[in-house]
């Protein structure tokens, strides 16, 4: 072989090697600022403590996160249950209804939706939503809806590119097949498209999530950030604190313990996103696996 | 002389700007196959999937001129191509069985037209796979997945999941081109079984097969039809020069 190609591939070889280095180095240096505290208090009161009081006046400070653990969830399932049915609806009509000029204003839209910076989103939100949502449907209006809300807009055009591609990508044999035994289009979307793209859907679904767990600036700015559960627990107009809130919340001031706890909170979250990361890889694989 | 079931009448069809169907003029009997042969390109899978306004799908499609089935121009104002598919079933090229099982892709089509009652369906989801010579390789796999057949028998099952919807006419566009010669000598048996039932139109590029399975042939060749006519005579004594080197071998 040349030089030049062997230098090429040499070079090429260390930029991958390097991606994989920064993530191995940044999981190490997680686990080595966040297993004190973990040790110390023990995984499972860490993460199913209920009281979380980092910097305690009198008595010995505690750190549990369930609550976190639960607002997390709550708020990235919450912005699901608005950002599923609006983002399969707009892919279906994408995919399968859109004329291509309609299709293309709406792509592009769609875009530019990807491009506006969290803060900005969590701005509107701030000024906006929770106003709006202490007025009409009362509370404090910084709230698990909130949150939700602003995710679902966040989460809106992963759903809807990954379920377009999904979509797309039914094999037209089948679209043919069913409108040639007299099907309506609809109905062909429904018992046939659908179903077949419903693994791509399920993993744009599950990456939407992972995304909307690890979501932090905008989600912060609306949710109140109090770490407690809400009372009654599925009170959607209480605040609630997740756990990347709490993480930039105390970054600056925590010390000692305190600090290890916070990457303690970033190990949880961490193998949380990776978690939902993989189950929605494997989802996209098994697709691959039944096309022919 | 059996009734004309479909009949073209000047049908031209273009593509954007190309004209891929040239004033098409040609009658289908009854319960007879009518086989459409040409080189690739001719036109002839394009004319079957006009009978099913299957064309439809494809954008800058335009049709002018008349296809009449049952004395009515299907591309008239009044009609429904949905319902006109129920009545005019159709076979690809490619096996094209639903992701689903066996019995749910048979039981496809009557569930579309709203068939609910379960010994109804099992009945003609049987009645459907004995006709298509299936039922005694899959009877009692019914649950099994479609996409676990061989292909010879996927398409005998998307002949079935036609059968299911008791059309009146089927069209096969190119259905042994995937298929290997047993396989395809299991479909063309079914051809001569289904004519006593049903007006059949199959686009083929072997000749052989049309000269074995229809009672009427057309030959296509750049979006023309050039000679039409009892199969046999267009396989013996054609009348045009281009269809006897085509039948011939000369050229295609």
């Amino acid at each position: 072989m040349k030089t030049s190609e062997r230098i090429i591939e040499l070079l090429l070889f260390l930029s991958a090697a390097t991606a994989v280095t920064i993530v191995a180095l940044i999981i190490i240096f997680l686990l080595k600022e966040g297993l004190p505290v973990l040790v110390k208090v023990g995984i499972i009161d860490f993460c199913l403590g209920m009281k979380w009081n980092p910097i305690a006046i009198a008595g010995e400070p505690s750190y549990g996160i369930f609550p976190m653990i639960v607002a997390s969830f709550y708020v990235a399932i919450g912005s699901l249950i608005i950002a599923v049915p609006l983002g399969l609806a707009c892919a279906v009509f994408l995919a399968e209804i859109a004329p291509s000029w309609a299709r293309s204003i709406l792509k592009h839209a769609i875009e530019l939706l990807v491009g506006i910076p969290s803060v900005i989103l969590g701005f509107v939100g701030l000024v906006l939503l929770v106003p709006f949502i202490r007025d009409h449907f009362g509370g404090w209006g910084f709230s698990i809806l909130a949150g939700s809300i602003i995710l679902a807009i966040m989460a809106l055009p992963r759903i809807i590119s990954i379920s377009d591609d999904a979509i797309r990508s039914v094999p037209r044999e089948y679209k043919e097949a069913s409108l040639a035994l007299g099907a309506t289009h609809w109905h062909t979307i429904r018992k046939v498209i659908l179903p077949s793209a419903r693994s791509g859907i399920v993993a744009a679904v599950i990456l939407a999530m992972a995304t909307s767990i690890g979501e932090t600036m905008a989600v912060l700015m609306v949710v109140g950030n109090t770490p407690i559960l809400p009372a009654p627990i599925y009170d959607i107009l209480d605040p609630v604190r997740p756990m990347t809130s709490n993480i930039v919340l105390e970054m600056s001031y925590a010390t000692g313990d305190h600090a290890s706890a916070l990457f303690a909170t970033g190990i949880v979250l961490f193998i949380v996103v990776a978690v939902l990361n993989v189950i929605s890889h494997r989802a996209l694989k098994s697709k691959m696996g039944t096309r022919r | 002389m059996s009734e004309i079931e479909i009949e073209s009448r000047n049908l031209d069809l273009w593509y954007g700007s190309a004209q891929a169907l040239k004033a098409i003029t040609m009658a289908m009997p009854e319960k007879k196959v009518t086989a459409i042969i040409g080189p690739s390109g001719c036109g002839k899978s394009t004319f079957i999937r006009c009978i099913n306004r299957m064309n439809d799908l494809v954008k800058d499609c335009r049709i002018t001129g008349e296809l009449l089935f049952e004395g009515t121009n299907i591309y008239g104002n009044s009609v429904d191509a949905v319902e006109l598919r129920k009545k005019i079933g159709m076979v690809f090229q490619k096996p094209n069985p639903f992701p689903m099982s066996i019995y749910d892709n048979v039981a496809y089509g009557p569930r579309v037209h709203g068939l609910r009652n379960r010994e109804e369906l099992d009945r003609i989801v049987e009645e459907s796979l004995k006709a298509s010579a299936l039922w005694n390789e899959v009877g009692d796999i019914l649950d099994r997945s479609a996409i676990d057949l061989s292909g010879g028998q996927q398409q005998r099952l998307c002949i079935a999941r036609t059968l299911a919807v008791k059309p009146k006419v089927i069209l096969f566009d190119e259905p042994c081109s995937a298929l290997d010669p047993i396989s395809t000598a299991k479909i063309e048996d079914l051809i001569n079984t289904l004519k006593h039932d049903y007006t059949i139109v199959i686009v083929t590029h072997n000749m052989q097969q049309a000269a074995r399975v229809s009672d009427h042939t057309a030959f296509f060749l750049l979006g023309e039809l050039v000679e039409f006519g009892k199969t046999k005579q267009i396989f013996e004594l054609p009348e045009k020069k281009s269809t006897e080197d085509y039948t011939t071998g000369r050229f295609g």
